[in-house]
């Protein structure tokens, strides 16, 4: 009985086994040995710490990789701050038909590609586009803007990308939350604020993590809105390693920034986590 | 049943706490509260007993300030509640889920009102700590709120409340989660509670026996209105409408019409039935050839045993017994109207004398008049 039960718990585990060994130990720890080698001569490598000295030594290097961070951080704010009221005011606020027709609505633009919706928000804010045209129609502005390659449109791109990933763990968190509570908050002489601040919030707070770290992740690994949306001047760190692994063939360097990513990224989000005071499993369930 | 009813008798000088005037409310076609007033003395431990869907809860949200009335005026003391938020009315509410704060300690949640008024923090650890004592949980300050057990939850939801010191604590039927055990030990409790704090308790319940133990006052509602309003004796003895006899307390009910009438007295004949005599009660009156609602408690139906005979004036029935219900104080029989086959509950009092009693058997049942009621079928309740 005891073996029967272990066979099964083998069976069901290898698929999960399968892809965690071969699509991430596996490619991880390669990465990692080519990141800590040097090309001495054609086709012979030594152990080298030479592609992460770069890195610190090339200021722009480091620069593009504080600056993805930062605005990873910037956007994950923003999304949090547009899609909490989105969040609230569908699980708290409607009921029924309403409800589901609202969040379907946040649903629509996920039924496209990123590459579709990104290229929408170009029709809209390039040179010749729909909001550029619309002001000089209405004589606002003289000549044709450009509102495209600025941080802000990239900013904007990023945000839009992330919201269902904010709202769907946000949703569920404040669903939970029993309206008597807030009712509850309100007779014992609480204000809307207090109530949000001190009620809410912590309670929904497991959710914001949750959202944050998913919404964090997706931003620093983005490729195509940046680099579309930002153009040349974007600056952003998967960039760089595109750049080092298809422009350059420099398979080392491009390694080696693969491997901090990951390390920057583990650490911001191991940040939050200690300052929200929350853990990985209490947010994951 | 107690003697303690307040300061009411003398109502000359006693204050009104809450007071509703032809409130209203709809929602859509459906009437939900239907014209309802009430006066609430001070210091009375008031109940609104009623079906589920009655529209007790919506008047108790409306007297918390989460709801308006379409119509009419709520006044706390004398103040117009119209148009004061929630957080803004004298009135607390103990919600039937208790609705405790389950990201504070316990401790925080007694705190939580006090805060918001902005009370200075030694003045709130100190009465915090008062009201934690008062409600027997004085070192539990610190614990969470999954810590404690039911009728804990329940304690510290009254105090969160109470430390407020609010002209009404208003309860939604809090008792309702807790199990049969603990929900008899609370009933209890919570009278005690009201007496010794002397706060106005409105609380409503779908539960008669949680009415008739804790309240001065009961009111009982159905289809948004009150039926009748009075002290939990006169409803058990004197209900006005036929839905007040049968839903306070148990009762037996025959359809019935009138073939006589004398005075306070009726004679009522039931189709195909036996003829009942018993006293006209209600507010409806009642004339020869009506249709009338005939009620006795299983608890005013004497057996006859042996040699007894019933009384001439008494109505009396030859029934057999079905099934003996036995459940300690509150065993009943289950007989059967040997000429109609209808059933009916006689209360069995454990004294001894029914023991014998045995399944199948025949015997003899009676009943004063005085404890036959009979009611207009044309009553309140089914005039809509």
């Amino acid at each position: 009985m005891k073996q029967h039960t272990s066979i099964f718990f083998w069976l069901l585990l290898a698929p999960f086994a399968l892809w965690l060994i071969l699509l991430v130990i596996i490619p991880h720890i390669d990465m990692l040995g080519i990141a800590l080698r040097e090309q001495t001569a054609p086709r012979e490598y030594a152990f080298s710490f030479k592609n992460f000295i770069e890195f610190f030594t090339e200021p722009l290097y480091w620069r593009t990789f504080m600056r993805t961070a930062v605005m990873s951080i910037l956007a994950t704010a923003l999304t949090l701050l547009i899609a909490f009221p989105v969040s609230y005011y569908i699980a708290k606020m409607l009921r029924g038909r309403s409800k589901s027709f609202l969040f379907l609505l946040c649903l629509i633009p996920f039924w496209v590609s990123e590459l579709v919706r990104t290229y929408g928000w170009m029709i809209l804010l390039r040179e010749t586009g729909v909001i550029s045209n619309a002001l000089q129609w209405a004589g606002l502005v003289s000549g044709p803007v450009e509102l495209l390659y600025n941080d802000a449109a990239i900013m904007v791109g990023l945000v839009y990308t992330s919201m269902l990933f904010m709202v769907v763990p946000l949703v569920t968190v404040l669903e939970s939350l029993d309206d008597d509570i807030i009712e509850a908050s309100y007779d014992l002489g609480g204000n809307m604020w207090t109530t949000m601040r001190q009620i809410v919030i912590p309670h929904a707070m497991p959710g914001i993590v949750s959202g944050c770290i998913i919404v964090f992740m997706m931003t620093l690994g983005n490729y195509l809105t940046p680099n579309l949306l930002g153009g040349k001047d974007s600056l952003w760190f998967t960039e760089q390693i595109y750049t080092q692994f298809i422009t350059r063939f420099n398979w080392e360097l491009g390694s080696a920034f693969g491997i901090l990513l990951l390390l920057l990224s583990s650490l911001i989000v191991w940040l939050g986590l200690k300052l929200s005071r929350q853990t990985l499993t209490s947010t994951m369930t | 049943m107690t003697k303690n009813v307040t300061a009411k008798d003398s109502n000359t000088s006693t204050i009104i706490d809450l007071e509703t005037r032809n409130v209203n409310k709809h929602y859509g076609d459906f009437t939900a509260v239907d014209n309802v007033s009430l006066q609430i003395e001070k210091g009375s431990f008031f109940s609104i007993l009623g079906p589920s869907g009655c529209g007790k809860t919506t008047l108790l949200r409306m007297i918390a300030g989460f709801d308006e009335p379409d119509s009419g005026d709520i006044l706390i003391q004398s103040n117009s509640m119209l148009g004061v938020p929630a957080n803004k009315r004298p009135a607390n509410m103990v919600f039937q889920h208790l609705a405790l704060f389950p990201m504070m300690s316990v401790a925080d949640n007694v705190a939580y009102g006090l805060k918001q008024r902005k009370v200075n923090p030694a003045e709130i650890s100190k009465r915090v700590k008062n009201a934690l004592e008062s409600v027997d949980l004085g070192d539990s300050g610190k614990k969470k709120i999954s810590q404690l057990s039911g009728g804990q939850k329940q304690r510290i939801a009254i105090a969160r409340c109470l430390v407020l010191e609010p002209k009404l604590l208003l309860l939604d039927e809090p008792l309702g989660a807790l199990d049969l055990k603990l929900r008899e030990h609370m009933k209890v409790e919570l009278k005690q509670m009201q007496s010794r704090v002397g706060t106005t308790f409105i609380y409503i319940t779908h539960d008669q026996s949680e009415a008739l133990v804790m309240s001065n006052k009961v009111a009982v509602m159905n289809n948004g209105a009150f039926e009748q309003v009075g002290t939990p004796s006169d409803l058990y003895y004197h209900p006005e409408t036929s839905f007040v006899a049968g839903f306070v307390g148990d009762a037996n009910r025959w359809k019935a019409k009138v073939t006589q009438v004398d005075h306070v007295r009726c004679t009522t004949q039931v189709a195909n039935g036996p003829a009942l005599r018993g006293k006209i009660t209600g507010t409806k009156p009642i004339a020869v050839g009506d249709d009338v609602d005939v009620f006795v408690r299983p608890e005013a139906i004497k057996i006859i045993q042996g040699e007894d005979k019933p009384q001439e004036s008494d109505n009396s029935l030859q029934c057999r017994v079905v099934d003996l219900l036995f459940n300690g104080a509150n065993s009943a029989a289950l007989l059967e109207d040997i000429a109609t086959g209808k059933e009916l509950h006689v209360a069995l009092p454990q004294t001894g004398e029914y023991i014998g009693l045995q399944k199948g058997e025949s015997l003899t049942i009676a009943w004063s008049q005085d404890q036959t009621h009979c009611f207009s079928a044309r009553s309140k309740s089914t005039s809509k």
